[in-house]
């Protein structure tokens, strides 16, 4: 049974495998056509999951517990127009194929890959890392009228807004044996570097002191209930909050929330897809025996693999035009 | 697409030789359709982001006018960049079948919010 599998694969054997393109009589379509469909399905699913277990958690999270404006609204944008570039050059990478014209074939793949390597730096090299050098602190319901300056839960309430329970920004400083001392540290030093002052450092073991995102210096502002689009720097506001009485404290990262677990988890899936569409497009544009050597032998055949590696390219760009609305905008 | 080659698929793995030149002429009547396409969807996220700044009375209604949006923009990408719009019927009947999967999966959520099993609804909030 093996031996007949592996005389279909090509790093095993060099039989020709059939219908690569001509269509297969019964299905009316060339095999991977169908091949990559049933994948895609199956992706959906998998998606599919992970957007129903956002919808629920999105539902089931209480009032004040789901946050928003947390995300660079300008760099996702970009971004997004980025993914939607490369989905026009990848079809037109394709139809160059398919009108027989290799060089701009290539040049289109090219712009391609670079647009996907673009998308995923920005991602890993600016906006989680951004992410992850910002702290929130969840205090306490029951603790919360003391913070009220910097949460303004009695102007939301009379405006009938959702009440706030974070207050965010740069940690300076955080209880002793915390695992965000180091960080902790180096942002209270960069702060006083900045601001010439030196009280970012308190002498109490047990608080944790933030130098507060605008939303927490300012939070009676009207400015502050609606989501802006440009991203507003850190305000030189500190605000001190006794370690009993907070719930939970943690960088902008997984464990910050379900909000930013499901970013993290659903982008990071997205940013796999990326990763695997950029690798197989390098496959299909270097001169290699699958690549543009092909174009030689078979360019009809290059032509397809195109095309079914453009498809998962769509379906890619697809799950981002969601992705982008529900976790940057709405 | 698939029509031609299912015209010529005696030629078994030919190289789409025979009656290549009629298709190119095809594609090539694609190429400005794709590119307006292209520039629809990057105007169509602009109106995207620029919604989500308009106040549609709550959260809620701003949510389900983003998400038309972006329903449109996928339907888009799926019947111009995937080839949907004339493709052939048995990929449509995966996609039916894989509709009533997703929506099944869906409705699951649905049951878990409206009826929670007793005892695992609480708040961990003090």
């Amino acid at each position: 049974m093996f031996s007949r599998i592996f005389k279909y694969l090509p790093f095993f054997s060099d039989a020709e495998v059939p219908y690569t393109v001509a269509a297969r009589p019964d299905t009316g379509l060339y095999n991977a056509k169908l091949g990559i469909w049933l994948f895609l399905a199956s992706e959906v699913m998998l998606f599919g999951g992970l957007f129903s277990a956002y919808i629920f958690l999105r539902i089931g999270a209480e009032p004040g517990y789901w946050p928003s404006g947390l995300l660079n609204v300008p760099v996702g944008t970009a971004n997004t127009a980025v993914l939607i570039a490369s989905s026009v050059t990848v079809v037109l990478a394709w139809a160059a194929l398919k009108m027989r014209q290799l060089a701009k074939y290539k040049f289109y793949m090219a712009i391609t890959i670079l647009c996907g390597v673009f998308f995923l730096a920005v991602k890993l090299s600016y906006e989680w890392p951004a992410k992850f050098n910002h702290f929130g602190v969840f205090v306490r319901q029951s603790a919360a009228s003391k913070y009220d300056e910097f949460l303004g839960n009695k102007h939301l309430s009379e405006t009938g807004q959702a009440p706030r329970w974070e207050i965010s920004g740069h940690l300076l400083d955080a209880p002793k044996g915390s695992p965000y001392a180091d960080q902790a540290h180096h942002n209270a030093e960069h702060f006083a570097h900045e601001t010439h002052r030196h009280d970012a450092v308190t002498e109490a073991d047990d608080d944790y002191v933030i130098q507060l995102d605008p939303v927490n210096a300012d939070p009676d502002s009207k400015e502050n209930d609606r989501p802006h689009f440009l991203p507003r720097p850190l305000s030189s506001k500190l605000a001190v909050i006794k370690a009993a009485d907070v719930e939970s404290a943690s960088t902008f990262a997984p464990r910050h929330s379900t909000y930013f677990a499901t970013y993290f988890l659903i982008t990071g899936l997205h940013g796999l897809h990326v990763l695997g569409g950029i690798l197989v497009f390098l496959y299909l544009w270097l001169p290699i025996k699958g690549g543009t050597k092909l174009y030689q032998s078979n360019p009809e055949h290059l032509a397809n693999r195109v095309e079914i590696a453009g498809l998962f390219w769509h379906f890619v760009d697809l799950v981002w035009i969601f992705v982008f609305p529900i976790f940057y905008l709405l | 697409m698939s029509d031609h080659q299912a015209a010529h698929g005696a030629h078994q793995n030919s190289g789409g030789a025979v009656d290549h030149s009629h298709e190119a002429e095809h594609i090539a009547a694609h190429i400005g359709a794709y590119l307006k396409v292209g520039i629809g969807l990057l105007i169509l996220t602009g109106v995207t982001v620029a919604l989500s700044y308009v106040d549609f009375g709550s959260r809620a209604n701003n949510i389900i006018v983003g998400m038309i949006v972006a329903t449109f923009k996928a339907s888009l990408v799926a019947a111009i960049f995937m080839h949907l719009k004339g493709e052939k019927m048995t990929i449509w009947k995966f996609l039916i079948f894989t509709c009533i999967f997703a929506a099944g999966l869906f409705f699951l959520t649905y049951l878990a919010h409206t009826d929670p099993v007793s005892g695992t609804s609480h708040s961990s909030h003090s």
